[in-house]
């Protein structure tokens, strides 16, 4: 219960994650399905695909689906960049800024497959994960969601 | 005429969807025929003297890609003359990105002044047989008897946002190993970048 107050504050913040507290995250939450988008606020295709995000974690709440939306930006773009977008596009979906440095690293550990294209997709269920790296329109996003 | 229409459009979203294998270190490197924006054909022939190529897959538009242009143009002016030029491919459809068209290609390589090729790529033929995914994605390749041959896929630097006093320069690496006719030690980097521009999907 004081899990689900403290989250829903979270709308319009972002806060920075590393991998690790993404798995975590994953891990140790609540819901039964998660769909992490990589996105960042200089990526045209991700900031049209954003709102189908939104529609997707708003109508599919009460079935345990959670919608993190996890930024690429630079880090040094917190404050001037990724913040007010959030605000200003009221984002409702949890959104962080990846803590991390190294691209050779990180990107294989999000997914081997990803060749770092954005934006890029990770639907996880229990045991099951799918990586996707195209742009969704809803219909697809629902879709995926619903193959998971 | 309506049935011809639906064919092309099964067509074309059979292109879009297939995944093409990012072309790896060891692999043979296709030879091209793009038009440039001089309206000239290029192809690996257009360059007899060179020992190789940085081919790079960049656009007008991906603010990776704007970040990365300086430095692109700085390869060029420095490996040119040692035998491996610069070859850019816009591998962005035009009509899904308007600002990726070949008339606004050839505005950028005026006002920058590109001494090296940009080419377009009609289809995104070059595009999926090197598997590029996003822009900018660069792949050095190297020229010898037995034909031209992948010798590094990925990123230029690990550098992005241009900020590191003491950046990996992923490229100039692999240059300088070929040219005292050693295999470089890394092949193969990953990096953040924006995804090939496609015609939507049906």
């Amino acid at each position: 219960m004081f899990l689900a107050i403290s989250f829903t504050g979270y709308s319009q913040k972002v806060k920075l994650i590393t991998v690790d507290q993404l798995q975590e995250r994953i891990k140790n939450g609540k819901d039964s399905t998660y769909v992490v988008n990589f996105w960042a606020t200089w990526c045209a295709p991700c900031i049209k695909e954003l709102p189908h995000f939104e529609k997707l974690g708003q109508e599919y709440k009460s079935e345990k689906l959670a919608v993190l939306l996890v930024s690429v930006d630079f880090k040094s773009k917190l404050t001037s960049a990724v913040v007010p977008f959030a605000k200003k596009k009221k984002l409702q979906n949890q959104v962080f800024l990846l803590n991390e440095s190294n691209p050779q690293e990180y990107i294989d550990r999000i997914d081997p497959s990803w060749s770092g294209s954005i934006p890029a997709t990770l639907f996880i269920k229990n045991e099951k994960r799918v990586f996707s790296e195209t742009e969704f329109t809803y219909e697809q996003l629902l879709t995926e969601y619903k193959k998971i | 005429m309506k049935k011809h229409i639906t064919i092309l459009l099964l067509f074309s979203v059979l292109i879009a969807q297939a995944q093409s294998k990012t072309l790896k270190a060891g692999e043979a490197a296709p030879d091209f025929k793009l038009k440039n924006v001089d309206n000239k054909e290029v192809s690996f022939a257009n360059f007899p003297d060179a020992k190789g190529f940085i081919v790079v897959f960049t656009c007008n538009t991906c603010p990776y890609a704007i970040g990365y242009e300086k430095r692109i143009i700085e390869l060029n002016a420095k490996f040119k003359p040692q035998g491996y030029p610069v070859i850019a491919i816009n591998p962005n459809d035009p009509e899904a990105s308007k600002a990726d068209t070949f008339v606004k290609m050839q505005e950028l390589a005026k006002a920058k002044k590109y001494a090296f090729p940009y080419l377009f790529d009609p289809g995104q033929v070059v595009t999926d047989q090197y598997g590029a995914k996003h822009t900018p994605h660069l792949f050095v390749v190297s020229k010898s008897k037995t034909g031209t041959a992948i010798e590094y896929t990925g990123a230029i630097d690990n550098d992005p946002e241009g900020l590191k006093a003491d950046k990996t320069k992923y490229v100039e690496d692999v240059i300088t190993a070929l040219k005292n006719n050693q295999k470089p030690a890394i092949t193969e980097t990953k990096e953040i970048g924006c995804t090939v521009k496609r015609k939507a999907k049906a």
